[in-house]
């Protein structure tokens, strides 16, 4: 469950962090971008590459490490069915370029996750609602996404304690074949069902009591701004993206064979 | 018998709850477990029936070692009532929430009527015993699964803040219940801030601070000691509260019973009136 620790609100100070949550999402679309146009290694690796100061800059490298941990399975699995596929497309040999294509579908994933980690592990989920709030999205639907990630972490806790309350009562989760695997998540699901809606209802009662939707013009104590880092970032984006483009367009991308080739 | 050496407790997140535990609770004991919140009363009681393991050192429950065995086994023997009654009731009726842990133990169909019936009348549900759990108030919801607990008649029973919710009327109930199980020679542990239950219950009491057993013993020794309980942040009972303030009078300060109080107190008027 510790998970989802990082969607947890606390601030956190670094050049990263304090970045304008709108243009770093900019960002992590530029780069996905990119990554979705390549398909040769070279390019992507220097994709990768060019994230990892920014990672460093962030100071979220064990988080970032954690979740590319977590990436690995998927990684795995993409290379495999991917080499699997080109391996019996060229006649059942293993031929380099398809372990290089392999590879370069592996590591296009692990771009895009790692783009999208930058973005959840420096964001903070009530800067994220402010940011949504100042691209004038009704304060409805911005309280009630914050509200929603605000509570996961409370949620996953109170499911664990819940398990517990009915491991304590002798129920065996891992017991059984798969369908009554499935069934035995029925006593951990309805508490938590239950509990939710409760404290959704609650949290409704509390937050009129607390004048919510008093005022149709709301105002918030902090105001997102741009700043020089974000004009940095901004520059830096729009250059990854056109160069990315300019050189798809104009340049035939050498393998990485290719280029060890050139090299020797 | 349980036996906690050493025990080491730290949370993945990094947080160390337990500091070096050393305790044993004999057979038939009544015990209740006192402190602010984050001393690690939950977490210690939690090691009891193997929902946490230690980090360091050994748990034995009956001389079985709860890193051994799964906590399904050892629940068995050690019944756990949860604080938030609403974290564990699921079913559609009173009465299947209190078989839920009756068939998982593979209880035999007809003894689990008869336990199930019996779990009812001692809590005084059975007039409940078709209605859904969620449909009961707090107090009743608290009940039955205390009664979804006692049904399969553990050995050793864990109560983690039994009184929360409770009015006058069920607190008694409660207490007379566990001096009941007491005299089956059955252990009774509570975690609780209730101070005034406990003193009316006169148990053995174990303070803990930051992850550490900072006194234990009689009731009326702990309870009525100002400097340990400050150091546990806990208020003294009304009752000790009372005697320590008439300390001058040359009155015992380690009341913490009514009775025994007002007969101290009849004694010194006595005196007086001659």
């Amino acid at each position: 469950m510790s998970v989802f620790d990082g969607l947890r609100f606390r601030r956190v100070y670094s050049p990263v962090h304090n970045l304008d949550p709108r243009i770093k999402f900019i960002y992590v679309c530029a780069i996905f971008a990119a990554a979705v146009i390549f398909w040769e290694l070279p390019p992507l690796i220097i994709l990768f590459l060019i994230q990892i100061p920014f990672i460093i800059l962030a100071g979220v490298k064990h988080e970032w490490l954690r979740s590319m941990r977590g990436a690995a399975f998927l990684a795995t699995i993409i290379f495999l069915t991917n080499f699997i596929f080109s391996f019996i497309n060229a006649g059942y040999v293993v031929a380099a370029s398809s372990v290089e294509y392999a590879l370069a579908m592996t590591l296009r994933f692990i771009v895009l996750v790692e783009s999208f980690s930058v973005f959840f592990l420096t964001t903070s989920p009530d800067h994220l609602g402010l940011a949504l709030e100042q691209t004038r999205i009704p304060y409805e639907f911005c309280f009630a996404f914050t509200t929603a990630v605000r509570f996961v972490p409370v949620l996953a806790e109170e499911a664990q304690t819940i398990m517990d309350a009915q491991k304590a009562r002798g129920l065996e989760l891992e017991r059984g074949n798969f369908l009554k695997r499935i069934r035995n998540y029925i006593p951990i699901l309805i508490p938590l069902i239950v509990s939710a809606i409760r404290r959704s209802l609650e949290l409704a009662e509390a937050m009129e009591s607390r004048a919510w939707g008093a005022t149709k013009n709301r105002t918030n104590l902090y105001v997102l701004e741009m700043h020089r880092g974000d004009l940095v970032l901004m520059v830096v984006t729009i250059g990854i993206l056109a160069t990315a483009i300019y050189v798809r367009l104009f340049f035939g991308i050498p393998s990485l064979n290719e280029l060890l080739g050139s090299l020797f | 018998m349980i036996e906690v050496r050493d025990v080491y407790f730290t949370y993945p997140n990094g947080v160390e709850a337990l500091k070096g535990v050393f305790l044993t609770i004999k057979n038939g004991e009544f015990v209740a477990i006192m402190g602010e919140n984050g001393a690690g009363k939950t977490t210690l009681v939690k090691h009891f029936n193997g929902l946490l393991k230690p980090t360091s050192g050994s748990v034995f429950v009956d001389g079985v070692d709860t890193g051994k065995v799964s906590v399904a086994t050892l629940a068995r023997k050690v019944g756990f009532v949860f604080q938030n009654p609403d974290h564990q009731l699921f079913s559609e009726t009173v009465e299947e929430e209190i078989a839920f842990a009756l068939k998982n133990f593979g209880f035999k169909e007809t003894i689990i009527k008869r336990r199930v019936t019996w779990a009812l009348n001692l809590l005084g549900l059975a007039q409940y015993r078709k209605t859904s759990p969620f449909m009961l108030s707090g107090g009743e919801r608290k009940r039955v699964a205390l009664a979804s607990v006692l049904a399969w008649n553990p050995k050793i029973l864990i109560l983690d803040e039994p009184t929360i919710g409770q009015d006058y009327q069920q607190k008694e109930k409660l207490r007379q219940f566990i001096l009941q199980m007491k005299t089956q020679r059955k252990t009774v542990i509570i975690v609780t801030h209730d101070v005034e239950f406990v003193a009316e219950c006169n148990p053995r009491v174990m303070l803990m601070r930051e992850g550490r057993i900072v006194a234990d013993g009689e009731a009326r020794k702990v309870l009525t000691n100002p400097e340990i309980l400050t150091e546990a942040s806990i208020v003294p009972p009304q009752i000790a509260q009372i005697f320590i303030q008439l300390s001058d009078l040359g009155l015992p300060k380690d009341v913490i019973d009514v009775y025994e109080a007002r007969e101290i107190l009849l004694n010194v008027l006595e005196r007086q009136a001659k």
